[in-house]
């Protein structure tokens, strides 16, 4: 945008130096990013991937892997959030998620059973990082109840705050919190909503 | 409490682009808009809260350049005068408004600098002054000169480059 402020002459004489500026900076967009990545100063890089579920917004710091959302979570909502919890010090940077992305991809195609990624779980702490912890060993095609995985947390009558550490998981999908289930067999809530919960277990049910 | 950079470059990166290609010409500009971005990304987390981004960045833009002209420059230029911007496009086959940077190019340099971050990057007079030097009154003066000698030599050429679009 041009300032708006100007004479009215004066926009008009020089707005041809808006023109054919796009292009340009999407080149120097990625020159950006790779001086950024290059400098140590690129704090987060995210991109965003179409899957069967939604679009998923990946982001990652110079750690791991640290947000996987769905779009129900607003991803612009989720950036906002990372900026203030982690660094605003974030770009748009797909290189960094190229190992992430392209592991979701073959878990969505089938062929992928289980995430060899370097995680960042920094934005979940205390109890919810120890819950966080046993989801991963629920293996895929498993399902575990709220309660089992209270259990194996060592702490056997926090069924709730594992509810809560599910609904919070700053990395659904590849931490599966979705193989976690209602005692009852229903299949629970989800933070990508139930359709999606719902896919992702009949994805894994198939294979 | 700071937004993701990511959207301070969708926001202002066009801006900038614009005013160091008219401080510096199309070519050389890339390499400013690129320092200038880096060196923000790297200073924003300490950005006074409630700051004016886009005044900041041309803040910055500025002192690029001047960097990017010292180290181009074979012999040493005082800091506060930028060379004359090459006005060729270079190999590639730069875009219609290179009529505008070679016209920017031609006018004396406080008059380029005026019109680059008070009409292209947006930036007020007294903080332009505050910047190259002299009084808000003066780089006002500057600008309309600036834009009075543009608005001769480039205008003509604007009004004809439709006719020339579509031949």
């Amino acid at each position: 945008m041009m300032s708006t402020d100007l004479e009215p002459d004066a926009r008009d004489l020089l707005a041809t130096a808006a023109d054919h500026t796009d292009r340009d900076l999407t080149r120097l967009h990625a020159r950006l990013e790779r001086a950024a990545e290059d400098a140590g100063v690129l704090d987060v890089a995210y991109r965003t991937l179409d899957t069967p579920v939604g679009a998923l917004l990946l982001a990652a710091t110079e750690r791991g892997l640290v947000r996987v959302a769905f779009a129900a979570e607003d991803h612009d909502a989720v950036l906002a959030s990372i900026a203030a919890r982690i660094s605003p010090r974030i770009l748009r940077a797909p290189g960094r998620l190229d190992d992430a992305a392209r592991q979701l991809d073959e878990y969505f195609e089938g062929r992928r059973h289980a995430f060899d990624l370097p995680l960042d779980l920094s934005l979940a702490t205390g109890f919810r990082r120890t819950v966080l912890a046993q989801l991963r060993e629920i293996g895929y095609g498993h399902t575990a109840s709220y309660s089992a995985v209270a259990v194996a947390a060592g702490s056997p009558r926090a069924v709730r705050a594992v509810g809560s550490a599910c609904a919070t998981n700053p990395l659904p999908v590849v931490v599966p919190c979705h193989r976690v289930v209602r005692s009852d067999g229903t299949i629970g809530q989800y933070l990508g909503g139930t359709d999606a919960k719902r896919a992702l277990l009949r994805l894994e049910s198939a294979a | 409490m700071h937004e993701p950079f990511e959207l301070v470059v969708a926001r202002h990166g066009g801006t900038v682009l614009r005013v160091c290609r008219a401080v510096l010409g199309p070519v050389d500009a890339d390499d400013a808009w690129s320092a200038t971005f880096l060196s923000a990304l790297v200073a924003y987390p300490q950005l006074a809260p409630g700051a004016n981004v886009e005044a900041w960045l041309v803040t910055i833009a500025h002192r690029k350049a001047i960097d990017h002209a010292r180290a181009t420059s074979r012999r040493a230029v005082p800091v506060d005068v930028l060379p004359e911007p090459s006005a060729s496009p270079g190999a590639d086959e730069r875009d219609l408004d290179l009529d505008l940077w070679t016209a920017l190019a031609a006018l004396p340099t406080k008059q380029r600098q005026v019109v680059a971050y008070h009409h292209l990057g947006g930036l007020p007079y007294a903080e332009v002054a505050d910047l190259l030097g002299g009084t808000a009154v003066a780089a006002r003066r500057a600008g309309a000169d600036g834009i009075a000698a543009l608005r001769r030599t480039y205008g003509v050429t604007a009004s004809t480059s439709t006719a020339r679009r579509e031949p």
